[in-house]
């Protein structure tokens, strides 16, 4: 397949770029816009939060990323229940307009697992408002399963832990994900360098969204350049199909012929 | 008649009864365009900003958006 009629496809957008970046733990919202002109992203997920009235010439992210030109992605970081989820998405669809978002209800803070059973529950509140999830789960092919038939519009399980850099730990479980999945399954959380990001499309999954890696980079800039190769790279190594893997050594040059 | 309302969890008192949501937005300095408005758990739609009226009791969200992942 050609690479440039190879889109990413979630509720019905096309999308050139198979990479997600976050806006948060940036130094700078205009450092933000930089890194997510490096990085070739389309889609930028927020976070959905109360208007600072001490002050209202704060800087706010649309100053520096432009809603018009890149897909905002709401999502419900600091929810913990299905209404809340819903409370706060129903605001940013009146602010933004937009009806695709990012469900994620977490647990513990101390590994920031999602809540599944109410995920699930959020997920069926959310989409029978009306709105398009791409939800943020365990890498557990029998909840994925479950969320694709509740209609989420992308599965999106966890590599790691969320902001730990530690690399697809489960890379079974993703592949069997990746296998079951009509709809788009985009790893979330748990990249810290660019081979992780090559490695979860090497696996075939649909896109990899990431925040930490970029942002906590020395720099984040340039690490936003690797993070486009390298995402590119393991999608284009998952469609041109691997070498086998064999147990014995193999050599490259023809021996007939030797002198 | 002066009311008091509740506007992301901070009291504003001595604000003019039945004000409406477009006023209150201009009198805090927040571009309309920037923002989304909840009122006692309602949304309320940036095309209504104009005809609603404020009453005293009320409680208020005003958001945005900020960075996250």
């Amino acid at each position: 397949m050609a690479a440039s009629k190879d889109k990413l496809i979630i509720a019905g957008r096309e999308f050139s770029s198979r990479l997600i970046i976050g806006t948060g733990k940036y130094e700078t919202y205009a450092q933000n816009a930089d890194a997510l002109a490096a990085s070739g992203a389309e889609i930028v997920t927020v976070a959905v939060r109360r208007v600072n009235l001490t002050n209202p010439d704060e800087p706010l992210l649309v100053d520096y990323i432009d809603p018009k030109k890149t897909v905002y992605l709401p999502n419900t970081a600091g929810c913990f229940t299905g209404e809340d989820a819903v409370r706060t998405l129903r605001l940013a669809r009146e602010a933004g307009g937009w009806d695709l978002v990012k469900l994620e209800v977490l647990s513990d803070p101390k590994h920031l697992y999602p809540d599944m059973e109410e995920t699930m529950r959020s997920a069926k509140l959310l989409i029978d408002e009306g709105f398009e999830v791409m939800v943020y789960c365990s890498d557990d092919p029998v909840f994925a399963r479950k969320l694709e038939d509740l209609g989420c519009a992308a599965i999106m399980p966890l590599g790691a832990p969320i902001g730990s850099g530690l690399g697809i730990q489960n890379r079974v479980n993703i592949r069997l994900i990746v296998e079951q999945s009509s709809v788009p399954v985009i790893v979330d959380a748990g990249v810290g360098t660019a081979s992780d990001a090559t490695i979860a499309m090497e696996l075939g999954c649909d896109g990899v969204l990431m925040n930490t890696a970029i942002a906590e980079a020395k720099h984040p800039i340039q690490m936003a350049t690797a993070m486009k190769h390298a995402v590119i790279a393991g999608r284009e190594a998952y469609l041109a199909g691997r070498m086998p893997r064999k147990k014995y050594a193999d050599p490259s040059s023809p021996l007939a012929g030797l002198i | 008649m002066q009311m008091t309302i509740t506007i992301n969890g901070e009291t504003y008192a001595d604000l003019q009864a039945g004000m409406s949501v477009s006023v209150l937005l201009a009198h805090l300095g927040f571009p309309e365009r920037k923002i989304a408005v909840e009122c006692n758990r309602e949304i309320v739609p940036k095309s209504s900003y104009g005809k609603t009226a404020l009453q005293d009791g009320d409680v208020l969200e005003i958001i945005t958006f900020i960075g996250g992942g």
